[in-house]
């Protein structure tokens, strides 16, 4: 088949720019995804009632509703609706960041919760107070601890960032479809999309990997073999 | 006729290895109803192998197995699980089935392979279970009992399966020190009722006081083998009894 | 009584429709997912070197790419080489392919977990190997990887609205037809989104239910 070669061939500098799309879509929405789970998280554990049960709806609801509606929920309806001027590529990054927001926060509250209650004590014992506790004792060990689910984390998120193409962000699968709608080339095309798709997956765990090990801690030893 | 000088098991120049290393060099055994053989020696000696092989859970490379006057045909799977309904074994990690209950642990066996009714193999597991002290214990899950009592549970397990002869491999050294006691006790009961057993072992008292026989083994042969009278006399040259010294010395905690 | 406007009389029939033909994407993708799963699973952790690699092979593709893309390669991609799948058949092939690939993760992980000792322990009492297999093996695997298959089904119920990307009209397919007709997407997709949390979240409570029958000391989650 060289026509599909030549496409594939032409194509690729194209692809390849939709593929830096992808990574700025998944890096903002796991950044962001970051913020909002540790917050959400701390706020799970250590909050009141009222806001326990507030952060567990919020968690509920992205958790239950797929990835597709809520993009179509806020890109089509919220946004346009509020009059906000977010354009496709800033909603993705935000819808995509929202729901593992609610996804992270349940790997960082399960990380706590697995922490020995005696950490907490001791940092009280020394005199600090709860904030500097959670921020300085609590969660540079939960973190640490959460790399390997938070890596499977980003090879989903990802894989929910081709769902893009639906509100017209520009990332890989956007452009695949657009170049196979116009050479009929389908089935070279998305199977350059995946194996596009699985090298940025293969890359993001790697990087996370390194990471781990840099952060290693003696007694640390969660994830690794 | 089988007269009491036929041995009810017997084993003859079984040999294993593994690539290159070589774990049995030949070992040969028998044992008479009601016979105690202890195995001792040094840990990576072949004990444990042994005692596999002899039911076949390792398959050994060479060498012949007899039950009573039967020789068992190590490639025929019927051989194999005959041969392993009549020996017992009881392993130093217990292994119970972790899905199941005290006593489902023991008819389930009786069920399946003895193809026991549901209602009689009840009995049975209840009858073991209350003979090695855990008539209470029966509804409990392997995770919500002692290694003590795992212990005596798996003994219970083989028990139920009226075997010929016991093979236990270290029953009493994954277990904490202070629940050692109560799994001699049923050993120790065992010995009192006749069971024949052969069983690997570091424990000094089992050692000197329910042997009927002694046999030593280092790098994969037995080579040294007598009674405790013959063997562990203070200040004898055998080996044993330079093992048995210096299980002491630790269990003294003298250096 | 109460009576809804004719936009959401019409919106509600559609969306049930579209929550019918869902339920026909979800069911049975799940049941082939999950022996796919089983099947895989099985042949990754007992199967020959080639089997293994097969086994990992074909996890490795499906859990490394996005469904989409499968779904794209199977309802677009096939006709370039003469295979034409309906979009309903195309949904679930890539529904079952996918998640057939995440529960063998799963199955793999339990068998994987047995020890060692349970099957010198069925040996030594003279169990044949399919005993071993049938009492002590798949009782003990079920356990172990019930808690997270149920997961990856909560997922396909998510993941079966990906179906509207090949044409296959179920619930999101229908409402966005609707939405777009009245340009009405918040109250659509909020709707959507409300059929979705209650099947996830009834699925999670028998999922749930039947963990908790199944529940043995030694074997729960968490």
């Amino acid at each position: 088949m060289p026509t599909s070669l030549t496409v594939i061939a032409d194509s690729l500098p194209y692809l390849l720019l939709g593929t830096i799309n992808t990574a700025g879509i998944v890096v903002a929405a796991m950044l962001l995804g970051l913020l909002l789970g540790v917050c959400i998280a701390v706020g799970l554990v250590y909050g009141g009632r009222p806001v326990r049960l507030l952060l567990s709806c919020y968690v509920w609801f992205f958790r239950g509703v797929p990835v597709l509606v809520l993009l179509f929920l806020f890109y089509f309806g919220l946004f346009t609706y509020l009059g906000l001027p977010f354009n496709a590529f800033f909603s993705v990054a935000l819808v995509l960041g929202m729901t593992t927001g609610a996804y992270q926060a349940n790997i960082f509250k399960g990380a706590i919760l697995s922490l020995p209650r005696g950490q907490f004590k001791a940092a009280s014992a020394l005199g600090m107070s709860e904030l500097q506790t959670i921020r300085s004792i609590i969660l540079p060990q939960a973190l640490r601890v959460s790399i390997p689910a938070w890596s499977n984390e980003y090879s989903i998120i990802l894989k929910d960032s081709a769902l893009a193409f639906v509100i017209g962000a520009p990332e890989i699968m956007a452009r695949t479809q657009f170049v196979a709608s116009r050479t009929y080339q389908h089935l070279p095309l998305y199977i350059t999309a995946g194996l596009l798709y699985f090298f940025l997956t293969w890359l993001g765990v790697a990087a996370l990997r390194a990471l781990e090990r840099r952060l290693r801690i003696p007694g640390y030893t969660h994830g690794i073999q | 006729m089988i007269t009491d000088t036929t041995p009810i098991l017997r084993v003859d120049n079984i040999s294993k290895c593994f690539g290159e290393t070589c774990i049995l060099k030949g070992v040969s055994l028998s044992l008479r109803k009601g016979e105690i053989k202890v195995l001792i020696g040094p840990s990576g000696g072949g004990k444990s192998t042994l005692l596999q092989c002899i039911n076949c859970l390792v398959r050994p490379d060479a060498g012949e197995i007899h039950l009573g006057e039967e020789r068992i045909d190590l490639a025929s799977k019927a051989d194999l699980c005959r041969l392993r309904q009549q020996v017992g074994m009881i392993f130093q990690d217990f292994n119970l089935f972790d899905h199941l209950s005290a006593q489902d642990n023991i008819t389930i066996a009786l069920r399946k392979v003895k193809k026991l009714g549901k209602r009689e193999a009840a009995e049975r597991a209840r009858l073991e279970l209350e003979q090695v002290g855990l008539g209470d214990k029966a509804e409990l899950y392997p995770a919500q009992l002692s290694g003590g009592q795992k212990q005596r549970v798996a003994i219970a397990r083989a028990l139920a399966m009226d075997p010929k002869a016991l093979l236990l491999d270290e029953p009493t050294s994954a277990l904490d020190p202070e629940l050692i006691g109560e799994v001699i006790a049923v050993i120790r009961a065992l010995a009192a009722k006749g069971m024949t057993m052969i069983m690997a072992t570091h424990q000094i008292s089992l050692i000197s006081t329910l042997a009927d026989e002694i046999l030593f083994m280092e790098n994969g042969v037995i080579v040294e083998q007598g009674s405790p009278a013959q063997l562990l006399t203070s200040g004898n040259p055998s080996k044993s009894q330079g093992f048995c010294d210096r299980l002491n010395d630790l269990a003294d905690g003298g250096c | 009584m109460l009576t809804l406007s004719p936009f959401y009389q019409e919106l509600l029939a559609a969306l049930n429709q579209g929550l019918l033909m869902s339920l026909a994407l979800i069911i049975p993708s799940a049941l082939g997912g999950v022996l796919i799963g089983i099947s895989a699973g099985a042949l990754r952790v007992f199967g020959d070197r080639w089997v293994r690699l097969l086994g990992d092979g074909y996890a490795a593709l499906f859990r490394g790419t996005p469904l989409v893309v499968q779904l794209f390669v199977l309802y677009f991609g096939l006709p370039n080489v003469g295979v034409y799948l309906s979009p309903y058949a195309a949904a679930v092939t890539g529904f079952m392919l996918c998640s057939g690939a995440y529960q063998s993760e799963y199955v793999r992980g339990a068998l994987l977990s047995i020890k060692r000792g349970q099957y010198f322990g069925a040996q030594a009492l003279g169990f044949t190997p399919w005993q071993t297999v049938r009492c002590i093996i798949v009782p003990q695997a079920v356990r172990r990887a019930i808690h997270g298959c149920g997961n990856e089904i909560v997922y396909l119920i998510k993941y079966s609205s990906l179906a509207y990307v090949v044409t296959c009209m179920e619930l999101t397919g229908e409402g966005k037809t609707i939405a777009t007709e009245y340009f009405r997407f918040t109250e659509v997709f909020a709707i959507i989104g409300l059929y979705y949390l209650a099947l996830v979240s009834l699925a999670i409570f028998f999922l749930k239910k039947i963990e908790q029958r199944l529940y043995i000391p030694g074997f729960g989650h968490q």
